[in-house]
């Protein structure tokens, strides 16, 4: 174990990925996720690896795309706007059973929106990065050493599963240093490719990366059978962090920057007596259902606290299944949600006078 | 008894889809062969575009991702990227790769990236059932340009071969035809020197296939020979209009 | 008792307001201590304003972003009006006054007021009026151990710019000595 170093959130991703061995990394500049590329480009070329800023978001995630077909570990990260753009690749990815990691260091939106952090692109995330019926599996780091203990995490589960993996970070967490404690360098475990797109050496079939089924039988199979391994994952890759939850009357539910807030507010609440707790989900897909349910029967009041105008709190309110009432606190725009806000929204809910 | 002809071994048995007519099939018969008489099927990586081609990787003997529409160039960077010392090339339709993909296709070009492009250019667009295409000649009826291809609100068809030829990255840039033999065995010539020079790391190599769409162009088989002799090789002349191996500059 | 130093710096951009919190963030490293370092970003850095956003605690922090901070180290005159309200009672206000003239108006802080830009032009180390004011936070509030700061110096100056090692450690001396 290397000591501790203070850096970036950016950088130490970065560094993180070359750790897990990634060695293609495709990108385009856009603020806050900047320091990524950045970090990459000059890394890159000493580890024999490929640094190149593509044309376009477009072009980036198809790069990865490529890359990911030839069973390479392959990486773009981009922020909220070029998100958008990657959507149609990222579909493509999904649609041909790819593992890619895609990093997201969320801005405030709509549109150009603005450059300060945010969690606004929740749903774009969860719900539906692209078309069709596909899934990613979604990350949301809080601290910088979850942003390097993450990448690693990302591209085994995405290969185990065969699926696109996203990171869902912000700027706050992309431009912020707190020690961090760096993998050993290339501590990564290589798994099994059969599938990959390396010519056949006409030793084998042929390998076809591909997400076009004209046959609607066809395609449907393909989807459920993708959907049986969304189900297993439901099963076995939830994460979250339960916070003085177990005897909490106010459980606050937050991910990523939100979720630093909030356990701050958690804290000061305790201090004046009130009984307030916070799960903080990992994996924001598959939803950690699980660890919400877990605390239906002792809780009197639930609270997402979110960095948008209320994406995650529809998730919450679907584990809780109606059987609580989830208020929703946030702030957006890039405007980051203050502890005592948040311990304003606590001491409401407990019924003491705010 | 002598076998005078042998079906290449760089095309599966899966029968092609194209229609009558088309000519699809003679340029995948001549890459499918190139690829065999290089000996590099067992290293090849296809990348299959949008369009009536999507189905290529049905077809060609080798490993094939299939791309997004336009986006061929990329996924191939990303392949070749990874694998430096396989075969790898693009086949893509004119609305692939001069419409939606031309930004790919420029940056792959001007990058110098080491893969070989097979360029169908119909004046088109075939799947979806014939509408204006950035090659569709001035004047022609499509379903989107029923009046003809206006130039003053459709603008005027692009030259590829021109454009690519123009930067550094580019090592081939070659128009061919395949309306009558002599043209097949230059077309199937010029796949060879792209292929080459991807072996020789010479770069971007482009072959631009002036190709017909009888079913899209209302025509016979036999019409859309002499269609394309008429109105397409006046507008897209035929010839090699960047060679890097011919005295040209290398991007390297 | 456990402690948090929640600490706002603010300046210009390039008057070294994010090398001085670095090295404040590595100081409370090398001691053990938790600690955030969060920038402003974006076109605010280029000639605008710039602040940097610090907590050395004994706990896990929570919100990196200081919004009412313990103290406040102002290094010009729209930092020390933007945020002057903000700090805690009972909590400190450091201020280059080569910089700025204005007196702080509030009488439930303490306030140290220090000529950063001229000692550094009268040790000919111009340009290190940040570091000068890190080692006047540090001589008032002591939140790190000696040992440490300095040794944070060595950690923070990139490996092309070594020589800027004994010069930030002067600067340092010449704050504490301040």
């Amino acid at each position: 174990m290397s000591e501790k170093v203070l850096m970036k959130g950016n950088e130490a991703l970065a560094e993180a990925a070359l750790s897990a061995g990634c060695r293609h990394f495709f990108g385009y500049p856009i603020t806050p996720q900047t320091e990524i590329s950045a970090y990459l480009a000059k890394r890159m070329p000493k580890v024999g690896g490929v640094f190149l800023q593509a044309e376009s978001e477009v072009s980036a995630i198809n790069m990865v795309l490529g890359a990911a077909a030839t069973g390479h570990r392959a990486m773009t990260s981009s922020s909220s706007p070029g998100i958008s753009l990657k959507s149609e690749g990222v579909s493509y990815i999904a649609g041909s059973d790819l593992p890619a990691l895609i990093i997201n260091v969320q801005r405030g939106g709509p549109g150009l929106g603005g450059i300060q952090p945010s969690q606004s692109d929740y749903w774009q995330a969860t719900k539906a990065l692209g078309h069709g019926d596909f899934q990613l599996y979604v990350l949301a780091p809080s601290t910088i050493q979850e942003m390097v203990d993450f990448v690693p995490l990302a591209f085994e589960v995405g290969e185990k599963y065969r699926v696109p993996s996203m990171i869902l970070s912000d700027g706050m967490l992309g431009q912020m240093m707190e020690p961090v404690t760096l993998p050993d360098s290339d501590s990564a475990t290589a798994s099994d490719k059969p599938w990959a797109v390396t010519g056949h050496k006409n030793q084998r079939q042929r390998n076809i990366a591909n997400s076009l089924y004209i046959s609607t039988t066809e395609l449907e199979r393909l989807n459920i059978e993708r959907f049986q391994r969304y189900d297993e994952m439901k099963k076995h890759e939830q994460r979250a962090e339960s916070y003085l939850t177990e005897d909490a009357d106010v459980t606050v539910v937050a991910f990523g920057a939100s979720s630093r807030v909030v356990r701050s507010a958690v804290n000061a609440a305790r201090a004046q007596g009130i009984k307030a707790g916070m799960i903080r989900p990992i994996t924001l897909w598959p939803f950690p259902v699980d660890a919400i349910q877990k605390t239906i029967e002792t809780t009197k009041e639930y609270l997402c606290v979110e960095m948008n105008m209320g994406q995650m709190v529809d998730d919450v309110r679907l584990a809780v299944e109606g059987k609580r009432r989830v208020c929703f606190y946030g702030r957006t725009g890039g405007v980051i949600p203050t502890p005592a806000e948040v311990l304003e929204q606590i001491k409401t809910l407990a019924g003491k006078e705010a | 008894m002598a076998v005078v002809f042998e079906k290449t071994k760089g095309l599966t048995d899966a029968p092609f889809h194209y229609c009558p007519g088309c000519t699809h099939g003679i340029v995948h018969r001549l890459v499918g062969e190139v690829l065999e008489e290089l000996g590099v099927l067992g290293t090849a990586v296809g990348v299959a575009s949008v369009g009536c081609s999507v189905f290529s990787y049905n077809y060609f003997n080798c490993d094939m991702v299939q791309a997004p529409h336009g986006r061929a160039p990329a996924v191939a960077t990303g392949i070749k990227r990874c694998l430096p010392d396989n075969v790898v090339f693009t086949y893509q339709g004119d609305g692939d790769l001069a419409a939606i993909g031309t930004a790919e296709t420029v940056h792959a070009a001007t990058r110098g990236e080491n893969i070989t492009v097979i360029f169908i250019n119909n004046a088109i667009y075939g799947m979806t059932g014939g509408q204006m295409a950035p090659t569709t000649l001035p004047g022609q009826i499509t379903q989107t340009s029923p009046y003809g291809r206006d130039t003053a609100t459709a603008g005027h068809p692009i030259r590829v071969c021109e454009m690519l030829a123009t930067l550094d990255g580019t090592a081939l840039a070659q128009r061919v035809s395949v309306d009558n033999v002599k043209n097949v065995m230059a077309a199937k010539k010029a796949i060879k020197k792209g292929f080459e020079n991807q072996i020789n790391k010479r770069g971007y190599s482009i072959i631009e296939v002036v190709s017909t769409c009888p079913t899209n162009w209302g025509l016979s088989p036999q019409e859309s020979i002499q269609w394309l002799r008429d109105n397409m090789l006046p507008y897209y002349p035929l010839g090699v209009y960047k060679d890097v191996t011919e005295g040209g500059s290398s991007h390297e | 008792m456990s402690k948090t130093w929640n600490v706002l710096l603010a300046g210009f951009g390039g008057q070294g307001v994010l090398f001085s919190g670095k090295l404040i963030a590595y100081a409370g490293l090398l001691d053990g201590k938790e600690v955030s370092w969060l920038p402003s970003y974006g076109p605010e850095m280029r000639g605008g304003t710039c602040n940097c956003s610090l907590v050395v605690s004994d706990d896990p922090i929570g919100s990196p972003l200081v919004v009412t901070p313990d103290v406040l180290v102002a290094m010009n005159l729209p930092s020390l009006d933007k945020f002057v309200d903000s700090v805690v009672p009972g909590g400190t206000i450091i201020v280059d006054s080569s910089m700025i003239e204005k007196k702080v108006e509030r009488d439930d802080v303490t306030v140290y007021y220090i000529e950063a830009g001229k000692l550094a032009r009268e040790n000919e180390i111009e340009g290190c009026d940040n570091i000068i004011l890190v080692g006047k936070m540090f001589k008032e509030l002591g939140f790190c151990t000696e040992e440490s700061l300095f040794k944070a110096v060595d950690k923070c100056v990139p490996a092309r710019k070594t020589a800027m090692i004994e010069v930030n450690k002067n600067a340092l001396k010449i704050g504490i000595n301040a």
